[in-house]
């Protein structure tokens, strides 16, 4: 890195596959989760929960729990005479010397609810406004839609729909709280299962009067949040509660039922289109209406971004959100986006067929006119090269057919969709340590979601100062460091590495200016790679050399970010095709290959990132096919919250995944772009896509069940 | 938790319905009494319910004998967790659909959280910190790190203990019989098509 600019250029380590660091720690069981921290004295807790979508609690007793020997403390999230808002509602919680014995006290609470009526169907929008529950969000029109339908060539009328689905995070939401944690420490250590180290402190404090310097929030590893585990939340101040009243440490996970009905779901979609374009595809007019459920909150889906990554002329877009005595949503992988995706790109692949058109063809046609939002502007020529990736990675060209066409009972098909994200780095700040002895280390309040986080702040300290990765260090996972973005919205890996870089790039340039005084070498020409301090391709001394004259005292630095000196951007692109085949007998559907394009600027290191895009298919592939929350009308139960009935695909079931990662120039040349959340965005787009070019009829809502596809077939010969 | 509403009082748990676990633990309590009838203390012999309340039980976990104050409806999950700290194997599904808490016993990939702790003394138990001594990683662990066969890593114990207990049976496995064979694991995240190349590069090597 001759000269002192700030880029990515001229880097030996960003940009090379780095296995994660944490890798062996987290293989081998070693590395510590939430859940398995278990000092000497930790409480269990467990949960009593509303079985009920909406009751009023006319008794509650916890007597009977308390004289439970091991049992220590019951805590009332509910008290009688208050309501209960879905089912898995948190009631009560018992703390007890094990998980068993907390369960039998959760078992004694007596509690006797006044069971009220309740709305759970979240797709009948009648029934909604029937019942008062619907509310218009967004009611919008540009142009004259009615009137350019009129003059189309092609008209298409379609109703799509998406479900809600729970973020299943594999270690569940939880805490393991301390109260009073002894010496000169802080008043709480709260180890928190979070995407939010740096933020959650405050929550706490705010519950029990401290002051947030008061509360340490440790989290070293974290099984999965997906965008649902930002907050204190509930639970956590109930465990520090049972904690300061027990004077022991207190463990609180939710169990499986209540981590797929409580801490978030993604919220469903449904929607009537009609969409029209002239002879050459071009579409003309788009009007759409669609609802869905957030829960009690009655929301929907984003309004205001559909028609998704495309716009037209003219459009007209209504949302009506549904409240429901469901549980409450949180903001899941790329919020709105694939329920958007689900459903334009449904309806632009049906519209295709209407012309006779192959959808690849269409979405070029649209693309060359400019017909997308005006933040995806500069993304035209960018959907245009990677349509022809994924063209001949996927082999559409051979693949595709007119819709339904093919013999025999199992049919195979290709669909395509498009996706759009923003990925602007976070606000993060850092300190960078340089050791007299040459040694590197960087603290920062981030986390680690399994994203490779960890290494990719490793590989930009170790790249700044020319340093093999362990030579470095690297501290995050808590709130006694320099605060850090929460890990959402696909903002970490650019949020961290702008101001690692910076802060690196300051210490290694403080360095060099001793070493430019000592050895008589101009500063500014002055390189640090594979462990040397070079000028003009000579060495002009060792790394440990030129550390060594910072006398007794390590150098710290500090950085922050986002900075507009071009180490990250903002706005990715990203195109992906299904192949599958549909056996129109049994309905199964099966993914033979998946193809996914994906910008995103700058990429630290190759090997994460194919794997979050690998992860995006396969997640994707999980919505599509199988995994869904399933509300029974009767009871207001959410019937499927468990491993056995909330399907996901397993190990077999995902077929041949083919990950490009689109990085010409121009893209490097932006800097870093989050990736976390596009790849899950137009995967079941693309797959309901397939499989409607597999059998020639729309199935119309996600997941594509054996049942659904048996059903849109048999409606389709009626 | 008895429950007096107006309408419904058949809802056993906070869970969805039957839970397979009440039903493991009260027939583990069965078994229990009966098999440990010398073992148990004098206020359990006083107790007319079940048996109930702490008793030795001794386990053997990665070769060596252990013996822990444990009630009998204690799962071997429960124990080699918060009593043995041995928290590489998860609890995530806890009704033995998930493979998060495999552990290898006499060698065969098991759901710790299916059996009791009680019913397993006697038998060789393994777990994924077995697979480890210190920077000296079993070829499945570096395989996966090799791979990047792992993202959150919650999954990944209960993965690499299965791909070892597999490969162990099925030294030169296929495609196929991989993904049947690691059938019984969950992710959430996404990592098996790094899963898949691990395994499969190690049945190429005979399962080393």
């Amino acid at each position: 890195m001759s000269g002192r600019s700030v880029n990515w250029r001229n880097s030996g380590l960003i940009g090379e596959d780095t296995p994660r660091l944490d890798g062996r720690d987290k293989a081998s069981g070693f590395a510590k989760y939430t859940y398995d921290i278990n000092p000497e004295g930790t409480l269990y807790a467990k949960l009593l929960t509303c079985t009920h979508a909406k009751a009023k609690i006319t008794r509650l007793n916890v007597d009977p729990a308390k004289a439970i020997k091991g049992v220590h403390t019951v805590y009332l999230f509910k008290k009688e005479g208050d309501d209960c808002n879905w089912d898995g509602e948190l009631v009560a919680a018992v703390a007890a010397e094990t998980a068993d014995i907390a369960e039998d006290g959760v078992r004694a609470i007596e509690v006797s609810y006044e069971v009220a009526r309740h709305f759970v169907d979240e797709d009948d929008l009648e029934g909604a406004k029937a019942a008062e529950r619907s509310k218009d969000i967004v009611d919008k029109t540009d142009g004259d839609p009615d009137a350019a339908i009129k003059g189309a060539a092609a008209v298409h009328e379609g109703y799509y729909g998406i479900a809600t689905i729970s973020h299943m995070c594999l270690e569940p939401h939880g805490v393991h709280s301390q109260w009073n944690a002894g010496g000169d420490g802080p008043k709480v250590v709260v180890h928190n299962s979070t995407q939010a180290v740096s933020t959650t402190g405050p929550q706490f404090a705010q519950g029990f009067g401290l002051d947030a310097s008061d509360v340490r929030v440790i989290c070293n590893y974290v099984g999965g949040g997906f965008g649902s585990k930002f907050a204190a939340d509930e639970w956590g101040l109930a465990a520090t509660q049972m904690s300061k009243d027990t004077g022991r440490p207190v463990r609180l996970m939710l169990d499986r039922p209540t981590e797929l009905k409580t801490p978030g779901t993604r919220p469903s979609g449904f929607g009537k289109v009609t969409v029209a374009a002239d002879k050459d595809g071009k579409v003309v007019a788009w009007k759409s209406h669609h609802w869905g459920t957030s829960g009690p909150q009655g929301g929907t889906i984003d309004g205001n971004q559909m028609p998704y990554v495309f716009s037209f002329a003219n459009q007209s877009v209504k949302s009506t959100g549904i409240a429901t005595d469901c549980g409450p949503n949180r903001a899941w992988r790329a919020p709105n986006h694939p329920q958007l995706c689900a459903i334009t790109d449904a309806a632009l692949t049906d519209l295709a067929a209407k012309l006779d058109m192959d959808p690849v063809e269409l979405y070029r046609v649209n693309l060359e006119a400019g017909a997308v939002e005006k933040v995806a502007q500069s993304k035209l020529a960018v959907y245009q090269a990677e349509l022809d990736r994924a063209v001949e990675l996927m082999g559409w060209d051979d693949k595709w057919h007119a819709p339904g066409e093919g013999d025999g009972p199992v049919k195979k098909g290709v669909g395509v969709a498009l996706h759009r994200w923003g990925g602007r780095a976070g606000a993060s700040t850092c300190t960078v340590k340089v050791h007299p002895d040459g040694g590197a280390e960087v603290f920062l309040g981030s986390q680690d979601l399994g994203t490779g986080t960890r290494t990719v702040i490793a590989m930009v300290l170790a790249d700044t100062l020319g340093l093999p990765l362990d030579r470095v260090k690297v501290h995050i996972g808590s709130n006694a460091y320099p605060p850090a973005n929460p890990s959402g919205g696909s903002i970490t890996v650019g949020g961290v590495s702008g101001p690692v870089r910076r802060a690196a790039l300051d210490a290694l340039w403080q360095i060099c200016d001793k070493v430019s005084a000592k050895y008589g070498v101009p500063t500014d020409d002055l390189d640090a790679f594979g462990g040397r301090i070079w000028h003009d391709h000579k060495e002009v001394c060792r790394w440990e050399e030129a550390c060594r004259l910072l006398g007794t005292t390590p150098l710290e630095t500090s950085g922050k970010g986002p900075e507009n000196d071009g180490l990250t951007d903002q706005l990715v692109g990203g195109v992906q095709m299904a192949d599958v085949s549909v056996d129109t007998e049994t309905g199964i559907v099966t993914i033979n290959k998946m193809v996914a394009v994906q910008d995103c600027g700058t990429i630290i290191n190759p090997m994460t990132a194919r794997s979050q895009v690998y992860g995006g298919l396969i997640m994707g592939i999980a919505y599509a096919l199988s995994e869904e929350r399933i509300m029974d009308n009767m009871t207001g139960r959410y019937i499927n919250a468990d491993l056995e009935n909330y399907k996901l695909p397993r190990i077999g079931d995902i077929g041949e995944l083919v990950v490009d990662m689109y990085q010409p120039e121009s893209e490097f040349a932006r800097g870093v772009v989050g990736l976390g959340e596009p790849p899950v965005i137009s995967t079941g787009a693309a797959i309901s896509n397939a499989v409607f070019n597999a059998i020639g009829v729309r199935v119309p809502v996600l997941p594509l069940t054996p049942k659904r596809v048996l059903d849109a077939l048999a409606a389709a010969k009626a | 938790m008895r429950e007096h509403d107006q309408q419904r009082s058949d809802q056993p748990s906070s869970g969805s319905g039957f839970n397979r676990r009440d039903f493991l633990k009260g027939s583990g309590a069965a078994v229990a009494a009966t098999a440990l009838v010398n073992e148990a203390t004098e206020a359990q012999a006083q107790d007319k319910k079940v048996a109930s309340g702490p008793v030795d039980v001794t386990l053997n976990v990665n070769g060596k004998q252990q013996t822990l104050k444990l009630e009998p409806r204690t799962t071997l999950l429960d124990a080699l967790r918060d009593e043995l700290n041995l928290t590489g194997c998860k609890e995530v599904c806890d009704t033995t659909n998930c493979g998060a808490c495999t552990v290898m016993i006499d060698g065969k990939a098991t759901y710790a959280c299916t059996r009791l702790a009680v019913e397993v003394q006697g038998r060789e138990i393994k777990t994924v910190e077995s697979l480890r001594q210190g920077d000296n990683c079993d070829e499945v662990i570096d395989g996966f790190v090799r791979h990047d066969a792992l993202q959150c890593g919650f999954c990944t114990p209960g993965f690499v203990v299965a791909t070892r207990a597999f490969l162990n049976k099925n030294p030169n496995a296929s495609l196929e019989e991989i993904q049947k064979g690691l059938g019984g694991n969950l992710c959430r995240c996404g990592t098996y098509n790094g899963i898949t190349a691990c395994a499969l590069e190690l049945a190429k090597k005979g399962g080393a």
